[in-house]
């Protein structure tokens, strides 16, 4: 009898309790990120788990994220956001969040603590850049090389200053065609130091010397605008060296198997990570609010690293980092973060560049056009 | 009458969004309605004299900025104002966090003052009265420039008249609480504490000698907690606002930050037009700017070098083609059109791409023209990421849109016209220029004038295989479109691609008349 009694209990609470989540949650959500080998990770690490725990949602994937800070403009205006949740640089979701488009968010609230009960906030650390950022991973713009044509009787680059090096290293550079990551390594290799770089930047002079200083390059450069170019570049032997982020030189020589070498030499870090928008109807934001608490929990950001060569944001997936999913290479040494690679790292500085970009990024644009 | 429904459709889908995209280049709203009291005070404010603005407009700052700190509007306006001067992003999205601090400098003596000031309900009770109506829809309006709501709705809240005479600027702030409060979070003002900014504005109040003299004979709800606050100004921040916001930031002491304010704060600017010329405007008038940010010119310049020259190519290369299809039998014919129309089927992206492989350094024409001993291994042509390279790939790419006008238009053309002009005595080459080339002009017009328009807003091709110096003042556009999001400077900029545009056909229509252009028979 008291059996029955329990039994009959449980069932009405759980029938209670699954009519409560239908209504409070939607049974669908619109995840925007940047598609390829990146979306993918996020695909088998995050959403199939997911999915396998609450087969009723559909996840709809929207490769919009390059150009999601102008859509999401968009929507906005037209009242009408249909993204649930979005996958953006630190830079772009400093905007977003000066732009009143995406939510604010309390990390201690919304994400989950660390297995050992070390709060979200601490765990993720100084990467909560923005009031509005849930990080999922670090990536850097590192440089590559070909490792076939650097001259005879030479080594094999392991400087950043390398790259303005063309007597040592003959042959053509490729380089993002916007001034961020470039003044600073350019700054770099002119003499200023590290923990300086951003002050110099922030006068006339300074950007002149970085500009200067990119000017003995020039003529050496192809200018790239989307993050397959230089590793198609580099594989096409048009480049001698280029900059692009790590996980595309990572699948370029290790699942490619291409001759090129790396040269983790200043690596500029970044993040990547997801924004909700502002203004989501509460049914939406209750699944999205679930969904980020479990994708973004300790062993879910450590798993993301078994497709993709992209360290986890949080301090304590750091030590959970296996093997790749299905070459079973150790993912260790190909991350930013492993101590042999971040030897020499540098940290990029969202706040100057949210005020410096357009002034800048006008000088450049000019200098580029001369 | 047929055609309404159609002109309907085009009128909605078309001109009214991009008229309203073309009105952004001069719209400037966000500075007045975000900070309207600011914009008014500084009116009077002469920067000349190279010192920051009277305490006066910093108090009006502080209470708009905390508005807009509130809807999260004062970002916004930074990201306005850091397009004309580089650091005020930063200024105001730190200076939004740190409004809440210096309220607070009021509220915690005001509370030791008198404990009734921590209490919500009486606040409500003491703000209340009759005669206030008027206030309150003034601050509702301004509430609804600002967030772009219509804050409709019921307040539960209305001022009093003759405690707005004694405290203006605290009945401002504690109205503006009130819709806020209830409109936006749906709360009852009642039940709520009020805002820090609401005891920075006792503060102001209470600077001021006349205030300090009324509240002694005041008798309404809140008289003792007003007059014990009055008599311990002593105990409040000797300071004012301007201190607190320097205190800060200093920059807010700067002169250039409100020269920079006061010249962007009519709802109006020319400023995203001046900025497409590379001009700027300063608080001594138009300037040009400096040069090593001068690029729009040079790019529409450029854009329209560049169009022109992949025109004529286009007309050199197609018109032999034309002529060709034009007058072989029908069956050959067909086939060369297949020829023609293969590649106008292709996607873009995959031809432009095409192009990629092929004119790169270790390309295939490059390997052939090494192979064949014409090129030297070490200096292999540079044939992309410049000027050529966009000029070979959109010649390419645009030449069906010359090949067929021209086509249509040579078909009508009677063979028997030549064979005439030959009879008579006409060399080949007198009879094609004199006879059958005039009667192709229709065509070359109206292939040139296609492929001329499409050219100068070309954006994908120039983007892959231009480089920095094949490229055009629409990859520009797109980048301040989906990148920086200066909507302003890309409108401005559209705009003026669109006249430039409009100005060129209209000289077209003077020069070669537009009667004689023919797309076909």
């Amino acid at each position: 009898m008291q059996l029955i009694k329990t039994l009959s209990a449980t069932a009405l609470l759980v029938a209670a309790s699954g009519t409560a989540y239908a209504d409070d949650m939607a049974s669908n959500m619109t995840l925007v990120s940047w598609g390829g080998a990146y979306q993918a990770s996020q695909v088998a690490a995050y959403a199939e788990p997911y999915k396998a725990m609450h087969p009723d949602v559909t996840i709809t994937w929207d490769e919009s994220s390059n150009e999601a800070v102008a859509k999401l403009r968009a929507m906005n205006e037209a009242n009408n956001v249909t993204w649930d949740l979005v996958d953006v640089v630190a830079a772009d979701a400093l905007r977003l969040c000066d732009e009143g488009l995406a939510m604010e968010i309390d990390a201690n609230e919304l994400l989950a603590p660390a297995p050992d009960g070390t709060s979200a906030e601490d765990d993720f650390g100084d990467l909560l850049v923005s009031d509005c950022y849930i990080p999922q991973i670090v990536y850097s713009t590192t440089v590559g090389f070909r490792t076939d044509m650097v001259p005879e009787g030479t080594a094999a680059p392991t400087d950043i200053c390398a790259l303005f090096d063309t007597k040592t290293y003959p042959g053509m550079r490729s380089l993002e065609k916007r001034p961020i990551n470039n003044m600073e390594w350019a700054l770099l290799c002119d003499g200023v130091a590290k923990d300086e770089v951003y002050d110099v930047l922030g006068t006339p002079e300074g950007q002149q010397q970085a500009l200067d200083k990119l000017a003995t390059i020039k003529d050496d450069v192809i200018w790239w605008s989307a993050g397959a170019d230089t590793p198609q570049l580099l594989a096409d032997g048009e480049v001698f060296m280029g900059s692009t982020y790590n996980g595309r030189l990572f699948s370029a020589i290790v699942e490619q198997d291409q001759p090129i070498g790396m040269l983790w030499d200043a690596q500029v870090f970044d993040l990547d990570g997801w924004i909700i928008p502002a203004g989501l109807p509460e049914d939406r934001l209750a699944r999205v609010k679930d969904f980020v608490r479990f994708a973004t929990d300790t062993q879910r950001l450590a798993d993301q690293s078994k497709y993709i060569s992209y360290g986890p944001a949080r301090a304590s997936s750091a030590p959970l980092v296996g093997k790749h999913a299905t070459l079973g290479i150790d993912m260790a040494p190909h991350m930013p973060t492993d101590p042999a690679n971040s030897k020499n790292t540098f940290l990029y500085n969202y706040e100057f560049w949210a005020d410096y970009r357009d002034d800048i990024d006008a000088k450049f644009q000019a200098w580029l056009a001369q | 009458m047929l055609i309404a429904p159609l002109l309907l459709f085009v009128v909605v889908t078309f001109i009214v969004p991009i008229l309203s995209m073309l009105f952004r280049s001069v719209e400037n709203d966000i500075v007045p309605d975000t900070i309207p009291g600011v914009v008014t005070e500084l009116a009077e404010w002469d920067g000349s004299a190279g010192l920051p603005p009277s305490e006066q407009v910093f108090r009006y700052l502080y209470l708009d900025l905390f508005k807009a700190s509130e809807a999260k509007q004062h970002t916004r306006l930074g990201t306005r104002l850091n397009y004309e001067k580089t650091g005020l992003s930063s200024l105001l999205r730190t200076t939004g966090r740190s409004l809440d601090d210096v309220g607070e400098e009021w509220q915690d003596p005001l509370e030791d003052i008198d404990a009734n000031f921590k209490d919500g309900a009486f606040w409500y009770q003491m703000m209340s009265g009759t005669d206030g109506e008027d206030l309150l829809e003034e601050r509702r309006d301004l509430w609804a420039a600002m967030v772009g709501e219509s804050m409709a709705g019921d307040v539960g809240f209305v001022p009093s008249e003759q405690v707005a005479q004694m405290l203006p600027w605290t009945t401002r702030a504690y109205t503006d609480f009130a819709i806020w409060t209830a409109i936006e979070d749906e709360d009852s003002v009642a039940e709520e504490d009020p805002w820090e900014a609401v005891y920075g504005a006792l503060g102001m109040d209470l600077t001021n000698p006349e205030t300090v003299t009324a509240i002694q004979s005041y008798t309404g709800p809140g008289a003792d907690a007003l007059k014990a606050a009055a008599a311990n100004v002593g105990q409040l921040p000797q300071t004012g606002f301007r201190e607190a916001f320097a205190a800060e930031n200093e920059d807010w002491l700067s002169p250039d930050v409100w020269a920079t304010i006061k010249l962007y704060s009519s709802s109006m600017t020319s400023g995203y037009f001046l900025n497409a010329v590379d001009m700027q405007l300063t608080p001594d008038g138009i300037e040009q700017k400096p040069e090593n940010q001068q690029i729009y010119t040079q790019l529409f310049m450029r854009t329209l070098v560049m169009a022109l020259i992949i025109t004529a190519s286009c007309v050199v290369l197609g018109y032999p083609v034309a002529w060709l299809l034009a007058n072989l039998p029908m069956r050959t014919a067909s086939i060369l059109m297949i020829l023609v129309l293969l590649p106008f089927w292709t996607s873009l992206l995959v031809r432009t791409s095409a192009w990629k492989v092929l004119l790169q350094q270790q390309g295939v024409i490059n390997e052939i023209l090494v192979w064949l001993g014409f090129v030297n291994d070490a200096d292999r042509l540079i044939l992309m990421n410049n000027a050529t390279g966009t000029i070979i790939a959109m010649t390419h790419i645009l030449l069906p849109f010359m090949i067929l006008p021209l086509y249509s238009v040579m078909k009508t053309i009677q063979p028997s016209y030549l064979r005439a002009a030959k009879s008579l005595g006409a060399t080949n080459w007198t009879a094609f220029w004199r006879v059958y080339f005039p009667q192709s002009v229709p065509g070359i017009g109206a292939g040139s004038i296609l492929v001329f328009i499409l050219a100068i807003g070309y954006y994908i091709t120039p983007e892959i295989v231009g480089g920095t110096s094949g490229v055009f003042i629409s990859n520009r556009i797109a980048y301040h479109i989906s990148s920086s999001l200066n909507w302003g400077l890309a409108a401005a900029l559209g705009s003026i691609l669109l006249v430039v545009v409009l100005g060129l056909y209209w000289c077209y229509d003077k020069i070669v008349g537009i009667d004689n252009v023919k797309l076909g028979g």
